[in-house]
């Protein structure tokens, strides 16, 4: 029977259930000494002096220095960074000197000791504020706010206002994609052992091998004495792509100290100086005619980078919200651009969906929108405006981005049918016209995205070495199996997908599959896990080097059965030949034999039951699905409280439908509390407000609600397993999904748009206007 | 200064000098090497810290290593049965892949602990108000709900499966 589709539990799990996991604060060396940062709390000021003595004087206390202390300066994979501030510091937390001190109590006395005197300088908190005539610049060198821009095309232009002119209708709107914060469970972490022979680092990455060539070209370091091993990592969500001061502290001080040094982050501190996502500010038009079919499409963007992008992904973040701005829909004109703004905060960077979000957020509030104007259903506005079944590969009218495959139409009626809207709209109407009732509204997206990244070239230009992501099917003597990827895992479960696809494939029980994971040392060349990659591109190498192993292992078995390798099936890890149970070889003898040249045949060598293949897919792949939410507002206090929440994702073929529903919900979480609780919020002053989780609210299980999932398989050309992944599909379309449902309940009220995140506050001020008039 | 303290942990009883200020978690974590125990905050808002002492669910945050002087802790590490059969509500977290990134989950089984053993059979509302001190960003609760569920449907140890 196929694994490969099954629910299978996780091979991940005992280790975790036990408290047995090794998490890199876990990683306990003898003579660990612990670093510590000294922070700034200005948002812009010049550095006036550092006064160290105090802290230097502390018992305990190994070092303590400033940038000026420092060989190479310059922080790799950021924009006019340094590792330490020099001279100035541009947001609240940026690092301005690091201690090193025998114990963690001794850090954080220490970096209490340090005095710091600053100049405080005028500052800009928002992209308004950055790009106004004469604005203080976060660069001065710079000579503007302005970091990156991607104009509007000319020729898009022409043809989009063509297509307005001739467009019956038209409508305008703006909104904010807020910054939110990713908030891994485990913050940052770092434990580098820089000993006489070998720097080795422990850290809570999201790709070790990308950290490990960064570290060596910036330590000059060779590769093969620099190891980078990703021990297990609470979370990353985008955050833990970047290469922070942290990551080159460590080491640095580790070799300056002869002993092995730690940083672990604080919640307080990973809210100062983790990157965080989105940050997105819209102006968008839209022409349509009268039967709600979108005929044109203008989109600018604003993104807010903070002080320091992380490169080049903070750019990237609004080309992929570009590339994704015409949803699921025809649309025949668009024209997109984007500016990138500096500004005194902390730096903005990937959170899960990165720049997908913005897109969907974008696509699915213009539909409604023209649902409102038109008086047309939402869903049979989308309906009209789908991109046809027989139209795929297709191609955007604005960019060289052609979706593989989709059938948006049965996702959308699939969700209809799971939360019978015709019986939901009635109830709708009821309570809406019912004083003593909560408010109701139904909330619809209907989103696509882009995933497994990606095709040759596509990750290149992101600074990576391929697109490509590595698995090495190794059989052991006694006929069991180890894979080792270049993938580099945090929660997704890809230990237990990677067997079980590998399982299928070499006819071996998955209890006799181990994967091995997150070591430079160990494990081939990979790119990373992140951008729904894994499943897509691991498992197809993983799927191909399996393949090869298993046409060798049924060469050795045929040669012992005397038989012809064509001729073989292997049944529960037992070599036959087909149909003749009577006489068979296990696995244990195959395993043994592909290891020992006398019982091989001539023409096989020894280890050919070994291969290693680096998968590139042949495009980007898009899934899609259709969401439809259910809010009840309280009319007193304006609480909305998301009631039912519908999923039907589309990521092609499923691995394990356990854990992509555990992806999906996990996801949906997040965006819905995009929605309604989270924000980060910096005062005029630049001082973060949110820097715990008190004030920042990320929710807890009595917050968010069950989903109901549904699903429809459409599965991609671009991988023989038909996998288009999902990592990151929920956050990417629930957003918008609650926001139109906000939206639909208090329409009532004329209210055509609403800020994120929703609170109570914002809801009651429309409640309660509505009610003074 | 420095405090000599008594603390059993997990049935072992040790004597240790600390220093007033140090916090249980750091004591179970650093002085014990149990890190299983896991810190996701410095506001005691996550739960990832959650332990029981003397029974009752605590975030090990939240309290000096002096105030459990005397006292019985108990850790993830102690929860499996000294035959490696696991908790049910350990197994219910992984028949019902109540986890992910596995970060949260000691805090969220240890404080599921507290949660039946003042309630056997929680409903869904009162598993996710029980659990409202605990922050998982991975799975969006629906599952660790599911876990809890199956937890209180299969109060029997599991005997240890295959593991990875
Ligand atoms: S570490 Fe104790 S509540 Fe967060
Ligand atoms: S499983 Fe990752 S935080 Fe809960």
């Amino acid at each position: 029977m196929s694994m490969v589709g099954t629910r299978v539990i996780r091979k991940e799990d005992p280790n975790l259930i036990t408290g047995r996991g090794l998490f890199t604060d876990d990683v306990s060396i003898m003579g660990t000494t612990i670093m510590a940062f000294v922070r700034s709390t200005e948002a812009h000021a010049d550095i006036v002096s550092v006064d160290l003595a105090e802290a230097r004087a502390l018992p305990g206390v190994l070092v303590v220095i400033t940038v000026d202390d420092l060989e190479t300066q310059e922080l790799p994979g950021a924009f006019m960074r340094t590792v330490l501030a020099k001279d100035r510091v541009r947001f609240v937390g940026e690092p301005i000197a690091v201690v090193v001190a025998e114990d963690r109590y001794i850090a954080a006395d220490a970096v209490e000791l340090v005095q710091v005197t600053y100049r405080p300088l005028p500052l800009v908190i928002t992209p308004v504020e950055a790009l106004a005539v004469g604005a203080p610049l976060v660069q001065e060198a710079l000579g503007t706010n302005v970091c990156f821009e991607v104009p509007w095309p000319q020729e898009q232009i022409d043809q989009v206002d063509r297509a307005f002119e001739a467009a019956p209708r038209q409508a305008s709107t703006t909104f904010h994609s807020q910054r939110v914060h990713p908030v891994p469970m485990e913050p940052s972490a770092i434990l580098a052992d820089w000993g006489p022979d070998k720097l080795t680092v422990w850290a809570s990455t999201q790709m070790p091998h990308g950290l490990r060539n960064c570290l060596s070209s910036f330590l000059g370091v060779p590769q093969h004495q620099c190891r980078v091993i990703q021990p297990d990592v609470g979370g990353g969500f985008g955050a833990k792509v970047q290469q922070y001061p942290e990551l080159f502290l460590a080491p640095i001080l580790s070799k300056r100290l002869g002993r092995p040094v730690k940083y672990v982050q604080t919640r307080t501190e990973c809210f100062a100086i983790m990157c965080s996502g989105r940050d997105q500010h819209h102006e968008i038009d839209v022409a349509f005619d009268d039967d709600g079919h979108i005929l044109g499409l203008r989109s600018l963007i604003h993104a807010d980078l903070g002080a320091y992008p992380d490169l080049p992904n903070s750019f990237g973040m609004p080309t992929l919200t570009n590339w994704m701005s015409s949803g699921c829909y025809k649309i025949p004109a668009i024209v997109a651009g984007y500016k990138c703004v500096l500004t005194n905060k902390t730096p903005q960077s990937a959170y899960r969906g990165a720049g997908r979000p913005e897109a969907s957020f974008l696509a699915e509030r213009v539909v409604d929108l023209i649902a409102d104007e038109t008086g047309i259903d939402p869903a049979e506005v989308r309906l009209r405006n789908f991109i046809p079944t027989d139209e795929f590969p297709y191609k955007v009218p604005h960019a060289e981005v052609y979706y593989d495959s989709g059938n948006y139409p049965l996702s959308l009626h699939e969700a209809l049918r799971l939360c019978d809207y015709e019986n939901l709209k009635v109830e709708r109407d009821r309570r809406n016209a019912d004083a003593s009732e909560k408010l109701m509204g139904i909330g619809f997206s209907t989103w696509v995205e882009i995933a497994a990244f990606g095709p040759r070239g596509a990750l290149e230009g992101f600074g990576h070495i391929g697109s490509y992501e590595s698995a090495q099917v190794k059989i052991q003597p006694d006929g069991t199996a180890i894979i080792a990827t270049g993938a580099s895992p945090h929660g997704q479960g890809t230990h237990t997908t990677l067997a079980m696809i590998a399982a299928d494939e070499l006819h071996m029980s998955i209890d006799n599959i181990t994967v091995r994971s997150g070591d430079t040392d160990t494990t081939p060349q990979g790119v990373g896990t992140m951008g729904s990659r894994t499943a897509a591109i691991a498992g197809e190498a993983t799927k191909q080097a399996s393949i090869k192993v298993f046409q060798n292992a049924c060469k050795i078995a045929a040669h012992m059965l005397e038989a012809n390798p064509d001729d073989l099936e292997c049944v529960d890890g037992l070599f036959q030949v087909k149909g003749v149970p009577s006489k068979t070889i296990p696995w244990s003898q195959v395993g043994w034999a592909g290891l020992s040249p006398t019982l091989l045949p001539d023409d096989i060598p020894a280890g050919c039951l070994e291969s290693t293949v680096f998968a590139e897919p042949t495009g980007f792949t898009y899934p899609a699905g259709a969401y439809v939410c259910v809010v009840g507002i309280d009319r007193d206090t304006g609480h909305v409280e998301v009631e039912k929440f519908y999923s039907v994702d589309d990521c092609g073929t499923v691995i394990n439908p356990l854990l992509a529903e555990g992806q999906v919900q996990g996801g949906i979480i997040q965006g819905i509390a995009q929605a309604l609780f989270e924000e980060m919020v910096w005062d005029s002053a630049g001082q973060p407000l949110t820097t715990t989780l008190m004030d920042y609210l990320a929710p807890a299980a009595s917050d968010v609600p069950s989903i109901i999932d549904g699903r429809t398989n459409t599965p991609t050309p671009h991988n023989s397993l038909g996998a288009k992944g999902i990592g990151e599909s929920g956050t990417i379309g629930s957003t918008p999904a609650v926001v139109n449902a906000v939206v639909n309940a208090l329409a009532q009220y004329g209210v055509k748009n609403i800020a994120m995140p929703i609170s109570p506050q914002r809801v009651w001020r429309i409640l309660n206007q509505a009610q003074g008039a | 200064m420095q405090r000599e303290v008594t603390i059993s942990v997990n049935g072992a009883t040790r004597t240790d000098t600390v220093e007033p200020r140090l916090l249980l978690v750091h004591y179970l974590r650093e002085q014990r090497r149990l890190t299983g125990t896991h810190i996701g905050c410095d506001t005691s808002n996550c739960g990832a810290c959650t332990v029981l002492i003397d029974g009752l669910s605590a975030k090990s945050c939240t309290v000096l290593a002096v105030q459990a002087d005397g006292h019985e802790v108990s850790t993830i590490e102690g929860l499996a049965g000294s035959d490696g059969s696991f908790h049910p509500v350990q197994e219910g977290f992984r028949q019902c892949h109540g986890l992910q990134c596995g970060y949260c989950t000691p805090g969220m089984i240890m404080a599921s602990v507290g949660i039946l053993a003042d309630n056997p059979h929680p409903s869904e509302s009162e598993i996710r108000m029980g659990l409202e001190g605990n922050i998982c960003r991975c799975t969006g609760y629906q599952k660790i709900v599911e876990a809890v569920q199956w937890a209180a449907a299969h109060p029997q140890p599991q005997p240890a499966g295959q593991g990875g």
